[in-house]
């Protein structure tokens, strides 16, 4: 039997918060299709929830990004910084390994420890965005700073060189190839020389921490320490950001949920965990290949073909999810793949549910009336594939 | 119900803790430390969520024969 033609792969979104139309044609070919790239090479793609699971917890699937026929799915994800990541670029044992050095600093308990200073944090952001009065843009007065500032003082980084961190780590993630690469080179720069120092004399910040732990005993060298930072500088920014943004504009766009959620604050947790599901940041989930044969659901990927995992189609399969379409902040059923699923699921998930979980409480108190100040359907766009994001999020009270 | 918890595989997700604090904790390390093996009829169905969210599958449930 002929296999139909295999649909293209990333396509923009025209709705910041839902999947292009074109997504509908691949969930229904799915759970287990084929797509084109970019480059025209075909790539295999998991639609299906129970399909995203099983193959994210499978042995052979491999996050080896100098396999050859890893699948790249914008071009500035070709260069060498982005292919050799330390743990999103690892497989076990070496990335099981990194992850027990991290796993202490990122715990759900180590996380509730940072509340109070991220409501504080929070709640001088919002200061700012009352004093400066509507319309205010929430993009850069709160949405990109807010992650930003958090992974840095987390990181022990200096105050005064985030903007360069923010300003860097959005290119790697959505400039052009060479923006992203330049953005790369310079961020690597600027941590190996924050190692150096940290070598020398270990701060209190996670940098000395790790210094202290792994360096100074020997376990990991300079160069890895560098690495690991920067896939934490990376991963932490953009993706808190963009789901920050697109959390307050579905909210807004949704207000019988909103209702719903501020008559009883206890539910802000669910509603962040339905806000995870449904608007699906990153749309991909994981990038793979296969380094051995995988059966599923009737397939066979063969080893050495191309594997994506699509949180956007799998999040809403109606398999598993009631009205999966439908964003309902009191629904039962919030479990998602939006992280990830397996041995690579976010390090950084329980300090961005924290982060969006404050910033939303925040923001709905303290500006009751708050709505957007443009059409949402003119809010610019940008990312296809990758974190989806809202350039600009002008709003009123 | 007995649970098992793996502490080798655990990758310290937290997401059994987030839903069932009463029998999964975190030790300094981040990872799974089982509070009780044999959790109160009530905490059962939380139980069965905890082990599904897993993203590691470190937790293992056997269910007791059902007395019929």
């Amino acid at each position: 039997m002929a296999e139909a033609e295999a649909p293209p792969y990333p396509q923009p979104r025209t709705c910041p918060y839902q999947p292009p139309a074109g997504y509908r044609e691949i969930a229904e070919s799915g759970p287990v299709l084929k797509v084109t790239l970019f480059d025209g090479r075909e790539s295999w793609m998991i639609t299906g929830y129970k399909e995203s699971r099983e193959i994210l917890t499978h042995p052979n699937l491999s996050s080896l990004r100098t396999h050859p026929n890893f699948p790249i799915v914008a071009p500035r994800f070709r260069s060498q910084i982005a292919r050799s990541l330390a743990l999103i670029a690892m497989d076990p044992p070496v990335h099981d390994t990194y992850r027990r050095y991290l796993n202490p600093h990122f715990s759900l308990k180590q996380v509730r420890r940072m509340r109070p200073e991220i409501e504080k944090i929070v709640s001088g952001f919002v200061d700012r965005i009352i004093a400066q009065g509507p319309p205010a843009d929430l993009v850069p007065l709160l949405a990109v700073p807010l992650p930003s500032l958090i992974i840095c003082r987390h990181l022990g980084v200096p105050y005064e060189d985030h903007e360069f961190f923010q300003d860097a780590s959005g290119k790697v993630m959505l400039g052009t190839e060479e923006e992203s690469a330049t953005a790369a080179q310079n961020l690597v720069d600027y941590i190996d020389a924050l190692v150096t120092e940290q070598i020398k004399s270990p701060t209190d910040g996670l940098l000395g921490r790790l210094v202290t732990e792994r360096v100074l005993t020997g376990d990991i060298g300079h160069e890895e320490l560098v690495s690991i930072a920067l896939v934490l500088l990376i991963a932490a920014h953009e993706t808190t950001s963009s789901s920050l943004a697109l959390g307050v504009i579905t909210l807004l766009e949704h207000p019988d949920q909103l209702a719903k959620l501020l008559e009883d604050r206890g539910r802000l947790p669910g509603a962040v965990e339905e806000l995870l599901r449904f608007i699906a940041t990153t749309d991909l989930v994981a990038t793979r290949v296969a380094k051995g044969d995988i059966e599923i659901a009737g397939h066979l990927i063969r080893e050495g073909e191309a594997v994506l995992v699509s949180g956007t189609l799998a999040n809403r399969d109606a398999k598993f999810h009631e009205r999966p379409d439908e964003f309902d902040v009191l629904r039962s059923d919030t479990h998602h793949v939006t992280f990830g699923f397996g041995i690579h699921q976010c390090l950084g998930q329980n300090l961005a549910r924290l982060e969006l979980e404050i910033a939303f409480r925040e923001l709905f108190t303290r500006l009751p009336g708050l709505r957007l100040a443009t059409d949402v359907a003119d809010l610019p766009i940008l990312g296809a594939g990758t974190v989806q994001r809202v350039l600009s999020l002008p709003v009123e009270w | 119900m007995r649970l098992h918890a793996d502490r080798e595989s655990c990758i310290s997700g937290g997401r059994c803790m987030a839903t069932l604090p009463e029998v999964f904790d975190q030790d300094d390390e981040g990872i799974v430390v089982l509070l009780t093996p044999t959790p109160a009829p009530e905490h059962q169905a939380k139980a069965r969520k905890a082990a599904y969210l897993c993203p590691a599958r470190a937790i293992d449930i056997t269910e007791s024969p059902t007395p019929d």
